[in-house]
C-alpha cells in the first residue's frame, strides 16, 4: 500500500472538515484533487512565467513555449506516445474523442459504414459518434455486456463482421471499474479494418498506459482525474493519421500560410491546436505526472485494487448492499445499491459523514438500462484514499439503513 | 449544521415508504411526465379534472427512478391537491415552490419539506412533481425537466 500519510499531507483540500467530519473523498472517478505541487506549478506559471506562446520574439515567450511544450514531452512519457508530435492537447477526453469523431471521421466514415461502441461506454465516447453516424447515414453498432460487466467478446467479434470503420471502447468503465482486454480488443479490431479509440479517462490515472504496445490508433486522457486542473487533456494519436487529418479548429496557432480564400496548415500537432491553448492547464498536467511518476503508476494501481477489494468484502457484508460485478480485473470503482435506498439519499446522508460519493447514471445511461438500475451509488478511490477511508464508507452506508429502515430488495 | 432528521423527517420516510395514490389513473384528462436528467428521476402524473376541480390524481415512478425526497414530494402533493380547484393547487404549488427558496412554509403537510432548503442539492427533487403539475394543469405536452424550467 502507499505511504498515504505522507501522500495526503501533499492535498490542501483534504485538510478541509465536513460537518465535524475529516473529508472522505471517493468520488474520483469524476474528479481527483490537486497536490500542492500543481496549485503551485500553475501559481509559478503565472507568477514568473506567463506570455502567449510559440510566437513572442522575447524571453518571456520562450519560457512560457519551453513550459508548454515540456508538458507534451511528459504526456508522450507517460504513455509512451509514438513522439512528442503524437501528443495534441485538448481539454479532456470529451474533447479529444470529438476531435477523432470530426476530423478522422467526417473524412473516412460514410453512409453504410459502421461504427462500433459498447454499451459500458461513457456518454462521451457514444455522443460523438451518434452525431457522426446521423450525419453520415452510418451505423452504430452497440456491443452488448456480459452479465459479470465485461464486455461480451462472441457480441464483439459479431460486431466486427460488419468490418467497422471506427472501433471504440473505453480502456477502464467509469461505472463498473472494469479494466478491458485492450490490446485484445485492438487487435481483433485492427484484424477487421477499423481504426481504434480508446477512452482513456479511467486509465490514465490509474494504470500503466503505453499506447505503443496496445497498439491502438487514438487514446484521450483527461488531466483533471489525475491530478490536473480542469480543462486539461490530450489525444494522443498516430502521427501518420494525425498528419492526414483535415483541422479541427479553425484559427491562429494551426495555419502555416493563410491566403484571402485558403489557408495551408502547420505542423502536427499544432494543426489541431486553434487559437491560444490553455497553457496553464498543460503546466499542471506536466507536474501531475511528475508527481504520479514519483509514486509508481504500478504501485499506484495495486494500492486502489486493495482498497476495492475491501470495499467490496465490507460493503458486501451489510445486509441489502448489491455491489456490481466484475469481482475481478477492476480498477479502484465500486458501484453497488442498498436494498431500496434510492443512491441519491444514500449520497445525502453519506455527505453528512464527510463521504464523497457520486449517485446517478454516472453518464452511461445504456449501461444502467441493461443493468437494470436507474442509478447506483459510487465509490472510487485514488492515492490518498486508506483504509480507514473504507471504513468511513461502510459506516456510513450502515447509518443510513438505520435511517431509512432498509429492506433488502 | 442542519440535521439529516430535518430533511428526512418521518412523514417523508413514511410516503417514500407508502406513496399515497400511487397509481396510473386510467380516467385521466391530463398527463405529464418529470424528468431529473441529473440523476435519473422520472415521475409520470395523472389528473382527472372535473370542470375547475382536480377529482383524481395519481403519479407513477419506474422502478427505482425516485429518491425519497421525489417520492414523498409526488405523494403529499397528490393528497394535498386533490378535490382543490386547478387555481388552489397552482396557489400551494407557488407556496411550496416559495418556501424552498427560503420563504415562509407551506400549508400542512407540505411544511415537513421545509428542511430541504438546507440541501440546496436536493431542491429539485423536491420540486420535480409539483412542476409536473403544473404542467399537467397547463395542459402542456412536452416533459417538463429540472433543467429546463429556470426556476427550479
Amino acid at each position: 500500500m502507499l505511504d498515504t500519510r505522507r501522500i495526503r499531507a501533499d492535498f490542501p483540500i483534504l485538510e478541509r472538515k465536513e460537518n465535524g467530519a475529516r473529508l472522505v473523498y471517493l468520488d474520483n472517478a469524476a474528479t481527483s484533487q490537486k497536490p500542492r505541487k500543481v496549485i503551485d506549478a500553475i501559481v509559478h506559471y503565472y507568477s514568473f512565467h506567463n506570455a502567449n506562446v510559440h510566437r513572442g520574439a522575447y524571453a518571456l515567450a520562450v519560457e512560457a513555449t519551453d513550459a508548454y511544450e515540456a508538458a507534451r514531452t511528459a504526456v508522450a512519457r507517460f504513455v509512451n506516445a509514438w513522439s512528442r508530435e503524437a501528443v495534441v492537447f485538448t481539454r479532456g477526453t470529451t474533447e479529444s474523442i470529438n476531435l477523432v469523431a470530426a476530423s478522422w471521421g467526417r473524412t473516412n466514415v460514410g453512409r453504410g459504414d459502421t461504427v462500433v461502441v459498447t454499451a459500458m461506454d461513457h456518454h462521451s465516447n457514444i455522443v460523438p459518434w451518434q452525431l457522426l453516424c446521423q450525419e453520415k447515414g452510418a451505423t452504430l453498432r452497440m456491443v452488448e455486456i456480459t452479465k459479470d460487466g465485461r464486455i461480451d467478446l462472441s457480441d464483439f467479434g459479431r460486431a466486427l463482421e460488419a468490418r467497422p470503420k471506427v472501433v471504440a471502447f473505453p480502456y477502464v468503465s467509469n461505472s463498473l471499474g472494469t479494466v478491458n482486454p485492450a490490446a485484445q480488443l485492438i487487435r481483433l479490431a485492427h484484424a477487421a479494418g477499423a481504426v481504434t479509440v480508446v477512452d482513456g479517462a479511467q486509465s490514465s490515472p490509474h494504470l500503466r498506459v503505453d499506447v505503443q504496445a496496445l497498439g491502438c490508433d487514438f487514446y484521450a486522457l483527461s488531466g483533471h482525474k489525475m491530478l490536473a486542473p480542469m480543462g486539461s487533456g490530450a489525444l494522443v494519436a498516430k502521427p501518420a493519421l494525425l498528419d492526414a487529418m483535415p483541422p479541427y479548429h479553425g484559427g491562429g496557432e494551426m495555419i502555416e500560410r493563410v491566403w484571402d480564400d485558403r489557408s495551408t496548415w502547420n505542423k502536427i500537432p499544432h494543426k489541431f491546436e486553434g487559437g491560444t491553448p490553455n497553457v496553464e492547464a498543460a503546466v499542471g498536467l506536466g507536474a501531475a505526472i511528475d508527481y504520479l511518476e514519483q509514486l509508481g503508476m504500478d504501485k499506484i494501481a495495486e494500492h486502489e485494487q486493495e482498497l476495492a477489494r475491501l470495499a467490496i468484502e465490507r460493503l458486501s457484508q451489510v445486509d441489502g448492499v448489491t455491489v456490481y460485478e466484475p469481482h475481478e480485473h477492476r480498477a479502484g470503482v465500486v458501484p453497488f445499491t442498498y436494498g431500496d435506498v434510492h443512491p441519491h439519499d444514500l449520497a445525502t446522508i453519506l455527505d453528512r459523514d464527510g463521504v464523497c460519493i457520486r449517485a446517478g447514471h454516472h453518464c452511461t445511461q445504456p449501461l444502467m438500462r441493461r443493468l437494470g438500475v436507474a442509478a447506483t451509488a459510487r465509490a472510487s478511490f485514488y492515492i490518498y484514499n486508506d483504509v480507514d477511508d473504507v471504513d468511513a464508507l461502510v459506516n456510513a452506508v450502515r447509518k443510513a439503513g438505520a435511517l431509512f429502515g432498509v429492506l433488502a430488495s | 449544521m442542519s440535521d439529516l432528521g430535518d430533511l428526512y423527517q418521518q412523514v417523508i420516510l413514511d410516503h417514500n415508504r407508502n406513496p399515497r395514490n400511487f397509481k396510473r389513473l386510467d380516467a385521466a384528462n391530463r398527463t405529464a411526465e418529470g424528468n431529473n436528467p441529473l440523476c435519473g428521476d422520472r415521475i409520470q402524473l395523472y389528473v382527472q379534472l372535473d370542470g375547475d376541480t382536480i377529482h383524481d390524481i395519481g403519479f407513477q415512478m419506474p422502478q427505482g427512478s425516485g429518491c425519497a425526497i421525489s417520492k414523498a414530494s409526488a405523494s403529499l402533493m397528490t393528497e394535498a391537491v386533490k378535490g382543490k380547484s386547478t387555481q388552489d393547487a397552482e396557489s400551494l404549488f407557488q407556496a411550496f415552490r416559495g418556501m424552498l427558496a427560503g420563504g415562509a412554509n407551506a400549508p400542512g403537510k407540505l411544511a415537513a419539506f421545509s428542511g430541504v432548503r438546507a440541501f440546496p442539492s436536493r431542491i429539485k427533487c423536491a420540486n420535480l412533481a409539483w412542476h409536473a403539475l403544473h404542467a399537467a394543469l397547463q395542459n402542456q405536452g412536452d416533459p417538463v425537466t429540472t433543467e429546463s424550467a429556470k426556476d427550479f
